[in-house]
């Protein structure tokens, strides 16, 4: 491991609504990320983004926006859509390197319509559009990443194959990805985006949005490690590198619900 | 008139209890309630009119069975044994199944009271069902949301139930929870609240999750003057008011002592009661104020109260010790974010205990056997193990087993809270997590064994199995 080169790096998070939007665990996904970094030595420092803070988005590297209750959602949607909504889908464009789930990755979209037909607005940064749904979608899910799609350095293995990602979905929701993303990925077990096309998540530049909870970036190490070295190359450049890290007993746990879940089919 | 459908449900429901117990397919409680209820829907309504002092319910996220059977062995104590869903049936079902074993063939009850613990989304059934005289709310966190939804789904349909209680039912909450207090607004029946006065129990900055740090009526967030755990504590709304309403039973000064006991020194209208609680943690002493208003309102006179729960043994693995073959093994079942949370603290502060008062130079933590399932009365999502303060057991753990179908998940959890990989065991069957745990146990140290559920019904076969407690339905 090279230490000289991970050593010195800095990363700064933000962690949007942690207060409002933290159901299901979701915090994990920060934990997650403040650990790989320390244990790698790069400093870290998680930003709490609460209503009426104002954030330099060009001291973010990487943003994380979870789900909440409808209350929450409620509570927030607001703040976040004329505070965040500019600079970050500004940012977004840029290659910010940016994780949202569930309400979070609602949010990001152009909008979502209620069952009484209201139409609630994200901020657009993603090309997806969610209509709510009468029956929730609810249980273990498998999804098929290509690994092209996580890469953690700038060369990346050719013969590498798919990743597996686990995860635990849990929404009303049916999202419906246009043509300025692509999926992060297809169901291997579980419902995903909608329930109909096969498809789990949209990415769009840096940005990926998902319906995985579980907490997703500590059982999927792979995909944690993509937004750090992400993260890494767009404020460093080309050449930062990421240290690698043991990752035996997260990838047992990775691997022990993709043999259950697919053994089961 | 006899009622002949009643007495089908109970004669059917009855046989359908003793063929499972002499089967020993396990238990037998919740089969009899389905049987019976087919028969006739009515079933539980009318067997609970019969008893003479009526029906109290308990509910709440956390500790609704500890409460549940402190005030169970107060009526008790009072010549009141009530009738009680004691195994922990607490669906519709399960209280009608007990409400089956407690009543004649004729279809009367034989206690003169009814005490249920109820689950927290059966709760408005089960009291548009029973009608109760008495109705105690706890506490309301987040709770297997792939099956409960969202806490404010649960307290939707609480706020329904208690609009429809008439003038002479008594609500109780607890006035530290704002999603449980704000209940209290605008209803018919008569609203009393209990609550945790000393605030030298604040936590510090802690980062645990809150449900409902916002303000129940306007949104604006809370202001805490004492935030004692998740969304507990002093609160009040800067924007509109809202504020925690005054307790009429106030636990005053609360002294905790380590992992065997509290000193209690409470307030209530017209009197005042000191006690020493034989159970440990903050959480144990909030669920000991609960049943001690309840069963004051229920009219069981101080003295009796206070002799009664001075002998209280715990409830089936919430902090349950067991000897294992000469090795002290403390059961502790964790199910949510929040209990879970608040049983690490508690352990942790006893490791802090012991270290002041033995002063050892211990260097080597606490000895854990973690049990996580994922089956349906666990909640088949795991994502809570996130919300759950593991961070304090960094850097005091000697070693930890991780056991049950979700053992990979948790050591990974472990890992992340800051436990050395080294010190963390991965070990999948019940009997080897136990073992494992076992063999590497010092002379003389206790072993805290915190299962989920099914995880707690798995170990507890096992110890039963070497002879070491009995079966839990036979309990």
């Amino acid at each position: 491991m090279d230490k000289s080169a991970a050593s010195g790096y800095r990363l700064r998070i933000a962690h949007l609504y942690p207060d409002h939007m933290n159901i299901y665990g979701d915090r994990g996904n920060v934990i997650a990320l403040r650990q790989r970094c320390t244990w790698r030595g790069i400093i870290c420092e998680v930003v709490p983004v609460g209503p009426g803070d104002g954030v330099d988005w060009e001291t973010i590297d990487i943003a994380f926006f979870g789900g909440g209750q409808d209350s929450g959602q409620a509570l927030i949607a607001e703040d976040f859509l004329e505070r965040q909504g500019p600079a970050l889908r500004a940012a977004i464009d840029d290659g910010l390197a940016m994780l949202a789930i569930c309400g979070g990755y609602q949010l990001l979209g152009h909008y979502f319509l209620t069952h009484t037909g209201q139409r609630l607005p994200g901020i657009g940064a993603l090309d997806v559009y969610t209509v709510g749904g009468n029956v929730r979608l609810i249980g273990n899910v498998v999804v098929e990443v290509a690994a092209a799609t996580l890469q953690t350095s700038v060369a990346p293995d050719p013969h590498a194959g798919p990743i597996q990602l686990v995860g635990f979905e849990n929404h009303s929701g049916r999202t419906y990805p246009g043509a300025g993303v692509r999926p992060l990925g297809h169901v291997l077990a579980g419902h995903g985006n909608n329930g109909e096309d096969g498809t789990e998540g949209a990415v769009y530049r840096n940005t990926i949005g998902c319906y995985l909870h579980g907490s997703l970036l500590p059982k999927n190490p792979q995909l944690a490690d993509h937004l750090i070295a992400t993260a890494l190359h767009r404020r460093y450049g080309n050449g930062a590198l990421l240290a690698p890290l043991d990752d035996s007993m997260e990838l047992a746990a990775q691997r022990a619900m993709v043999a259950r879940l697919l053994v089961q089919r | 008139m006899i009622d002949f459908r009643l007495l089908l449900a109970v004669t059917a429901g009855k046989s359908a209890g003793i063929a499972s117990r002499i089967s020993r397919r396990g238990g037998g409680t919740t089969m009899p309630g389905v049987i019976a209820r087919r028969i006739d829907p009515g079933a539980l309504r009318k067997l609970v009119a019969t008893l003479p002092q009526g029906v109290a319910l308990v509910s709440g996220t956390n500790g609704k069975t500890t409460t549940t059977r402190m005030i169970a062995a107060m009526l008790a104590a009072d010549g009141r044994a009530p009738l009680h869903n004691r195994a922990g049936a607490n669906l519709v079902s399960g209280i009608t199944a007990t409400a089956l074993d407690g009543a004649s063939l004729a279809g009367r009850s034989q206690a003169r009271i009814g005490l249920f613990e109820t689950d927290e989304a059966a709760f408005p059934a089960i009291a548009a069902e029973t009608g109760p005289r008495l109705v105690l709310l706890h506490n309301l966190f987040r709770d297997q949301l792939d099956r409960y939804g969202e806490v404010d789904t649960i307290a939707a349909g609480w706020r329904t139930a208690l609009a429809h209680l008439p003038a002479t039912t008594t609500v109780l909450l607890n006035a530290d929870d704002p999603a449980v207090a704000a209940l209290g607004a605008g209803l018919d029946a008569r609203v009393c609240y209990y609550g945790l006065e000393d605030v030298r129990h604040a936590a510090g900055a802690a980062a645990q999750i809150g449900d409902a740090r916002f303000c129940r009526a306007c949104g604006a967030p809370y202001r805490y003057t004492a935030l004692f755990y998740a969304h507990v504590g002093h609160y009040v709304c800067d924007t509109c008011g809202q504020a925690r309403p005054a307790a009429a039973y106030r636990l005053e000064r609360l002294d905790l002592h380590g992992a065997d006991a509290a000193t209690l020194c409470l307030t209530y209208p017209g009197g005042a009661l000191e006690l020493r609680l034989p159970l440990p943690g903050l959480y144990n002493a909030i669920n000991a104020l609960a049943a001690i208003a309840a069963c004051l309102e229920l009219g069981v006179p101080a003295p009796r109260i206070r002799a009664t729960l001075e002998r209280f043994g715990a409830a089936f693995g919430r902090i349950e010790r067991v000897d294992a073959g000469g090795r002290p093994l403390l059961v502790a079942l964790i199910k949510n974010p929040v209990g879970a949370s608040e049983t690490v603290r508690m352990l942790t502060e006893t490791l802090n205990v012991e270290r002041d008062t033995l002063n050892v130079a211990y260097g080597t933590g606490l000895h854990l056997l973690i049990m996580i399932n994922d089956r349906y009365a666990d909640g088949t999502d795991v994502s809570w193990l996130w919300d759950a303060e593991f961070e304090r057991l960094g850097g005091r753990v000697a070693q930890v087993v991780v056991g049950g179908t979700r053992a990979a998940d948790m050591a990974v959890r472990l890992k992340y809270a800051g436990v050395a990989v080294e010190r963390i065991i991965v070990a999948d069957d019940p009997a080897r997590a136990l073992d494992t745990a076992l063999v590497h146990l010092p002379e003389g140290t206790t072993l805290y064994a915190l299962p989920t559920y099914t995880a707690l019904l798995d170990l507890r076969a096992e110890l039963a199995r070497r002879g070491w407690v009995r079966p839990f339905w036979e309990d």
